[in-house]
């Protein structure tokens, strides 16, 4: 059961197959037993998920039901819910009770969604291995010695790990698609400004966008159903009206050109990873796509670009824990400065504290035109790159990451070494443009997501490619040992 | 040494809006602590802003008023630093694009001459939050009603030459954010705040000495006192042979002094930076003009206006048209007498100096525009003399009724009777016969001196009743014999 | 690029951190890494090139001017550290 497509179980729940509050004991049993493994949950929230199930059970026997209703997800941990613990994966924010919700999990509310709980994910969304977790580094599912990609990693675990039927993560330079690679799900950041960003706690505003995190392109439309659209309470979200990215999944590939970026098969990419992205691309000339050379000439410019605007915007957005109006404050601060000062240093982790650093200098006196002004006009460039080559070509592909998932502890002590693994990702934040990752098969037992980059808006277009190629490939099917342990 | 004093002002204009700059939360003055907020003012984590439509209205009607060029794109940037009323740990405010660039006023002082005073930019931000000192176990209470709302902030050139001016360009400013309907003007709930600009240089000298700022000044007569007071320690410490340190300074009334902030010492590097979580505001050309067709006619506009259909003189059209419901009083008042000069005179004689015995504003006056008006019809056709007018305005203040009431309840009706007035003044002759014979025997230039003591009698007589403008004609008559 | 302890206080100060000697000396090694990393940007030609902020290069959109939110102060302060008669608290702020 656990294994199942929302379609599928949608359809159970109208059927009275299965009700919801029988699906959700299903899935809160299995994070019992498999998640003090995994560590992909920070919290989970039994009560409410039964309280809800048994609401969407009323729903579904009123025949009011979305294809949502009953289903249960996990939410990434930095979207604010309303009476539930929300710690962004900080100790600055352990008992932190939003009293509002976000848009995002709102809508997931109003489509009649089961909330399982909060997933474990790097602090503040800083980091791609899930290890800067105040919380606790998350396991991959597919070896528990690896890491399971970040910062959405517990959303990535607990999907593969079949501990919720799918699950929300946000994206700032490859947060969903990475993670996504690495656990062998599927995963879709989109357009930036087509999800809102109200009530999502915010890491670099300008790049920062929710998603969807499923098993298949066909369940992360569903997501996208729910979840995309126009927010009247988030300035940058735009009023382009969101699409239905049901009806255009089976229209066929024929006359598709799909650019492959040089930039992106060069040096540093794992040589097994090459070979498992061309098998894909491969498979999409079988399905009439015509494959084109491209160029993003900028791209190696992503990773200066990205660690300059990224850190400026936190060091600015991560200025409201002051343990002043909530969060963590130090004992017996003896003046304003010291409470500031201490209570920060406490409640912020390493890389949290270095990104801050980080920005602050970028932005202070003396230095501003020369790093962040410099950066946005890099920025640029690389925008009009991806602009130019989607004009020759309906879609980009590459890898997700220049490898699979690396062992826990193996990069910690060199982060920017990490953060050159970025490279693929990056870039896509930086143009604002959709982009997924797809399970394109397995390098020694550890799966590789396919990249598929977008026009803007097009995520109808991503999810239709990608679920056409799930048609007629069953990588996304697999499902790692540590989920088949369980009863399923 | 001749010092010349070189200010430059930054005036913090709270505009009148319903809701926040960036939330729906409602703006007002004096509710419980922390009872207008919403997760964007308080700085919640997810909290997003999304501006208000009407303090962008306002800004630009500011920047017509002033003669400026309207920023057609302005952006908003982030002002970051720690303070315990700023939640966000930065003020969202207008750096490089301000919504309103440069422009100027024209300024009149009381010596009636006019300079025109610079003004850089106008930019919208919002406001921080509120720190209370009471003691509350020893620790500092913040209130954060009013983060977020909105501000403008009209920054001056460094044109200003002394405190009169200072106080003549902040009132005009006053007088036209409220002629305007964007501010409500109110000083003292700091709805205006001013921060004061200052350097003295050796008259002569064409670069600026070093500056002090001396910070949220909220009142005229304050912005006057504090210069006066910043100057002088300024040039004790010159003349001394000290160096200025450029600082933030603190008025304080009681002492009449100003005293650096420590707190603010540390230098701050504010790290400004284009807001991400709001776009650029982009205008039309329609929707700037349209702006301009509909604004309502400023201060100057009005005080040419009164020159010239009242025939008032250029000082009197000013003061009247200082203050919008000054000028409103004045002209509803003058369209029942329908005498310009009669109630130019009155409102800014009489009726101001009961305004300013009780400290009042016009728009609090016990006598309304039209009773007032009434008052002066009685005035106008000899009904009561000034004398009498100034006695009947002091019970119609009182409340004691309309001047008509008044003036027929107290029988002060003026008698224009010839033939009553002639009796009155025979009476008079009749029991002052020495006098009658010193006047006639004087020359003319002395008759002119001693008329006044018959003309004091009759009126004495008279309870004050006679009316003078014939009193005079009759009596020279009957006094030449 | 390479960044002094004296000037990863003074970062650390700008951004309220405390930090330990220690915690300087490793955060000078890491920040001048990043630094360096950043470094590449300045190879770049980008003379003439507009900086940009946002992806989309939207506009601003306007909210009507109305109250659209209600008092909601006891919840809000339920999650701060210190408070009284509805109020945050903080150590005494000196002016």
């Amino acid at each position: 059961m656990f294994e199942q497509s929302i379609s599928t179980l949608a359809q159970k729940l109208r059927d009275k197959e299965v009700s919801s509050v029988e699906l959700t004991r299903l899935f809160l049993d299995r994070i019992k037993t498999i998640d003090p493994q995994l560590n992909s949950f920070i919290t989970v929230s039994d009560e409410l998920a039964l309280q809800q199930a048994k609401a969407a059970d009323t729903l579904l026997a009123n025949g009011n039901a979305t294809s949502l209703t009953g289903i249960p997800i996990a939410h990434k941990d930095l979207f604010c819910t309303q009476g539930t613990l929300t710690t962004c994966g900080s100790n600055i924010l352990n008992n932190f009770i939003p009293p509002y919700e976000s848009t995002v999990t709102s809508r997931f509310q109003q489509a009649g969604a089961v909330m399982l709980g909060k997933t474990n994910m790097d602090e503040f969304a800083m980091g791609s291995s899930n290890e800067n977790s105040f919380y606790g580094a998350v396991k991959n599912p597919w070896d528990l010695n690896k890491v399971p990609g970040g910062s959405s990693g517990g959303s990535a675990a607990a999907v593969s790990a079949g501990l919720a039927v799918a699950a929300t993560g946000t994206d700032t330079g490859g947060s969903i698609r990475q993670p996504a690679s690495f656990c062998g799900i599927t995963g879709l950041k989109p357009t930036y400004g087509r999800v809102s960003r109200f009530g999502m706690i915010a890491y670099a505003s300008s790049l920062d966008q929710g998603g969807p995190m499923a098993k298949s392109a066909e369940d992360c439309a569903h997501l996208m159903q729910a979840m995309g659209g126009f927010d009247d309470k988030d300035s940058t979200s735009s009023e382009t009206p969101n699409d239905d990215y049901l009806t255009n999944l089976n229209a066929p590939l024929t006359g598709l050109t799909i650019g492959l970026p040089k930039e992106y098969f060069g040096e540093g990419l794992d040589s097994k990873v090459a070979d498992t992205i061309n098998t894909a691309v491969k498979e999409f000339e079988k399905l009439g796509a015509t494959i084109k050379d491209v160029s993003l000439p900028n791209l190696q410019l992503s990773i200066p670009a990205y660690y300059v605007i990224a850190p400026s915007e936190a060091s600015s957005n991560l200025s409201r824990f002051d343990g002043v109006r909530f969060g963590h404050r130090c004992e017996n601060p003896k003046d304003l400065m010291d409470m500031y000062t201490r209570s920060r240093a406490e409640g912020f982790g390493r890389e949290v504290q270095k990104r801050i650093m980080v920005g602050t200098y970028a932005l202070s006196e003396g230095y501003y035109d020369a790093y962040y002004l410099k950066a946005q006009k890099i920025r640029r460039l690389i925008k009009e790159d991806f602009v130019n080559a989607l004009k020759e070509v309906d879609v980009i592909m590459g890898p997700v990451a220049p490898t699979t998932a690396f062992g826990l502890g193996s990069k910690t002590s060199d982060p920017v070494a990490m953060y050159l693994e970025d490279i693929y990702t990056l870039s896509v934040n930086l143009a604002g443009i959709p982009a997924m990752s797809v399970p394109a098969g397995f390098v020694d037992g550890m799966p590789v997501g396919l990249q598929i980059m977008g026009d803007y808006f097009a995520e109808a277009k991503l999810l239709n490619i990608a679920h056409q190629y799930q048609q007629h490939t069953d990588w996304h099917l697999q499902t790692p040992d540590l989920a088949k342990g369980a009863q399923a | 040494m001749n010092w010349e004093v070189v200010i430059g002002l930054e005036i913090h204009t709270q505009l009148s809006t319903k809701s926040k700059l960036f939330s729906g939360a409602a703006v007002g003055f004096g509710a419980e602590p922390n009872t207008q907020t919403t997760l964007v003012d308080l700085g919640m984590p997810g909290a997003l802003p999304v501006f208000n439509k009407e303090a962008l209205r306002m800004a630009v009607m500011f920047g017509h008023a002033i003669n400026a060029e309207i920023g057609m794109t302005s952006v908003f940037a982030r002002k970051n630093y720690f303070y315990p009323d700023l939640p966000k740990g930065y003020q969202t405010s207008q750096m490089d694009h301000p919504i309103v660039g440069k422009g100027y006023l024209d300024v009149t002082l009381e010596d009636g001459t006019t300079s025109r005073v610079g003004i850089t930019r106008a930019h919208l931000e919002e406001d921080a939050g509120k720190s209370l000192h009471e003691d509350f176990h020893g620790m500092t209470g913040i209130d954060l009603n009013r983060s977020s709302t909105p501000l403008l902030e009209i920054v001056s050139e460094p044109d200003i030459r002394s405190a009169k001016e200072a106080v003549a360009y902040v009132k005009m400013i006053h007088s036209i954010v409220t002629y305007l309907g964007i501010c409500d003007g109110n000083m003292a709930e700091g709805s205006m705040r001013c921060d004061i600009n200052l350097s003295l240089r050796p008259k002569g000298q064409q670069e600026y000495g070093t500056r002090t700022e001396i910070k949220n000044v909220n009142s005229f007569r304050f912005i006057e006192k504090a210069i006066y007071t910043e100057i002088e320690r300024q040039a004790d410490i010159l003349e001394d042979g000290g160096r200025i340190i450029q600082e933030t300074r603190l008025y304080d009334p009681e002492k009449n002094e100003t005293r650096s902030m420590r707190s603010k010492e540390d230098a701050n590097d504010y790290r400004y930076f284009p807001c991400p979580d709001l776009l650029p505001i982009v205008l039309t050309q329609e929707y700037v003009d349209d702006i301009k067709a509909t604004l309502p006619e400023l201060p100057s506009q009005k005080a040419a206006r009164f020159q010239s259909e009242y025939s008032l003189s250029e000082y009197d059209a000013h003061v009247l048209s200082s203050s919008r419901a000054m000028a409103e009083y004045f002209e509803n008042a003058q369209s029942v007498v329908k005498d310009a000069k009669l109630t130019a005179n009155w409102a800014m004689g009489e009726l101001s100096k009961l305004l300013n015995q009780e400290q009042i504003d016009i728009d609090q006056s016990p006598v309304n525009a039209i009773a007032f008006g009434e008052l002066l019809v009685r005035i106008k056709d000899n009904t009561i003399n000034g004398k009498t007018a100034k006695d009947v305005l002091q019970a119609m203040w009182q409340g004691e009724g309309s001047a008509d009431d008044i003036i027929e309840a107290k029988g002060l009706k003026q008698v224009t009777d010839t033939g009553a007035i002639e009796a009155m003044i025979q009476g008079i002759l009749d029991a002052n016969t020495a006098q009658v014979e010193q006047f006639r025997a004087a020359d003319e230039d002395k008759q002119k001196k001693m008329i006044g003591f018959f003309v004091g009698q009759v009126m004495k007589a008279s309870q004050g009743k006679a009316n003078p403008g014939m009193v005079n004609p009759i009596l020279a008559k009957m006094l030449k014999g | 690029m390479s960044i002094d302890k004296q000037d990863v206080q003074k970062i650390a100060h700008l951004a309220r951190l405390a930090l330990t000697e220690e915690d300087a000396d490793q955060y000078q090694h890491s920040l001048s890494s990043v630094l360096s990393l950043v470094e590449q940007m300045q190879s770049v030609n980008t003379d003439g090139v507009e900086p940009l902020s946002n992806p989309l290069e939207m506009t601003q959109r306007l909210r009507e001017d109305k109250v659209t939110e209600e008092n909601r102060r006891d919840a809000f302060l339920a999650n701060a550290p210190k408070t009284d008669a509805g109020l945050f608290l903080v150590p005494q702020v000196i002016e």
